[in-house]
């Protein structure tokens, strides 16, 4: 596949992201910090949120098998997962945080556990689908082309 | 020293429990050309600060190396930009702590914070912050700091300090500092 087409491919792969909601207008402003002295911004950043939020997820999953539920202290989990998933700009994992942490005042056991359902469900796409545009990234790159910017409005 | 650079190296101390933000602030600061150092809790911040965060009456023991003129500090900060919601010191009680501090105190505070509440707003800007920002913090806010930015220690001239205060104007017109040299 030559340059042009990959990078159509990646333009194409990213609005996608966009329009499904995974992704939303925070992700852009990561990638306006991103340049040739920060060529890595992003995915440093994500990186980071990867590592964060696995951790945040286990814990929160042993808290509720917990005898004796923390509600409390998985309020505290997910309102860092939350900010973390919005810094980023993963939408409907911070969507998903929101619907948890209202179930979590309520002590709602069951509701929380469906929502750490879907919540893993919500993060592990996002995962994938990012892991799959920066190994794009990372193809355009050593085709030797430059990874477009993006103008979407919303 | 300072009014020849035409980008005067603010440094900006930035506390933020979260490594994500953590990084997220240093690199909208240094697209500013501030100069950042980022840590991960109040007390670290303190800390750093030359402040001896072991008081029971509100009043802090001042570490040796700080000075009682002009309130020249070891460590030169022009800014501090705090997230609201932290264990155990929360970005409310350092900024008190700062408030309460002689020689920290003219130091310009502002909140981060992902909760939209006015209570928590305002109780902020009466506390003295000069800004709150909502989490997730973008360039355009960062934009909003320059006019905040406290002059070091190399400025003497209490009249330049008196002149960025009546810069300062109502919010709306701050889109004119992008870029514009705070320099009387």
């Amino acid at each position: 596949m030559e340059v042009g087409q990959m990078q159509r491919q990646w333009v194409d792969y990213t609005k996608s992201l966009f329009l499904e909601g995974l992704l939303d207008g925070q992700f852009l402003q990561l990638q306006q910090l991103q340049d040739e002295s920060n060529p890595d911004f992003v995915v440093e950043v994500v990186s980071l949120f990867f590592d964060d939020s696995e951790k945040l997820l286990n814990d929160i999953t042993r808290a509720l098998e917990q005898p004796s539920v923390d509600f409390k202290k998985i309020g505290a989990h997910v309102h860092q997962f939350k900010g973390s998933s919005s810094s980023v700009g993963a939408q409907r994992v911070k969507n998903g945080c929101i619907a948890f942490r209202n179930f979590c005042e309520e002590q709602n056991i069951d509701g929380c556990v469906r929502c750490l359902q879907q919540l893993k469900q919500e993060y592990y796409l996002v995962k994938n689908k990012l892991k799959t545009l920066f190994a794009m990234e990372q193809q355009i790159v050593a085709a030797g082309g430059s990874i477009p910017m993006l103008e979407i409005s919303f | 020293m300072g009014v020849g650079a035409a980008e005067a190296q603010f440094h900006v101390l930035a506390v933020d429990d979260s490594i994500i933000d953590r990084k997220l602030i240093e690199r909208l600061l240094k697209t500013s050309s501030y100069q950042v150092t980022a840590v991960d809790s109040g007390s670290k911040a303190l800390e750093f600060l030359g402040l001896n965060d072991q008081d029971d009456q509100g009043t802090i023991a001042e570490a040796p190396s700080v000075s009682l003129n002009n309130q020249h500090q070891d460590v030169d900060v022009n800014l501090i930009i705090t997230d609201y919601c932290m264990p155990g010191m929360t970005g409310y009680d350092l900024l008190k702590k700062i408030k309460e501090s002689k020689f920290l105190k003219d130091i310009p505070v502002v909140i981060m914070s992902s909760e939209n509440e006015p209570s928590r707003i305002n109780r902020c800007l009466e506390e003295g912050a000069e800004e709150f920002f909502l989490k997730p913090v973008k360039l355009s806010d960062v934009h909003k700091l320059r006019p905040h930015m406290m002059k070091g220690t190399s400025m003497e001239d209490e009249a330049d300090i008196k002149g960025v205060e009546e810069i300062q104007s109502p919010e709306k017109t701050r889109t004119q500092y992008n870029g514009f040299d705070v320099v009387s």
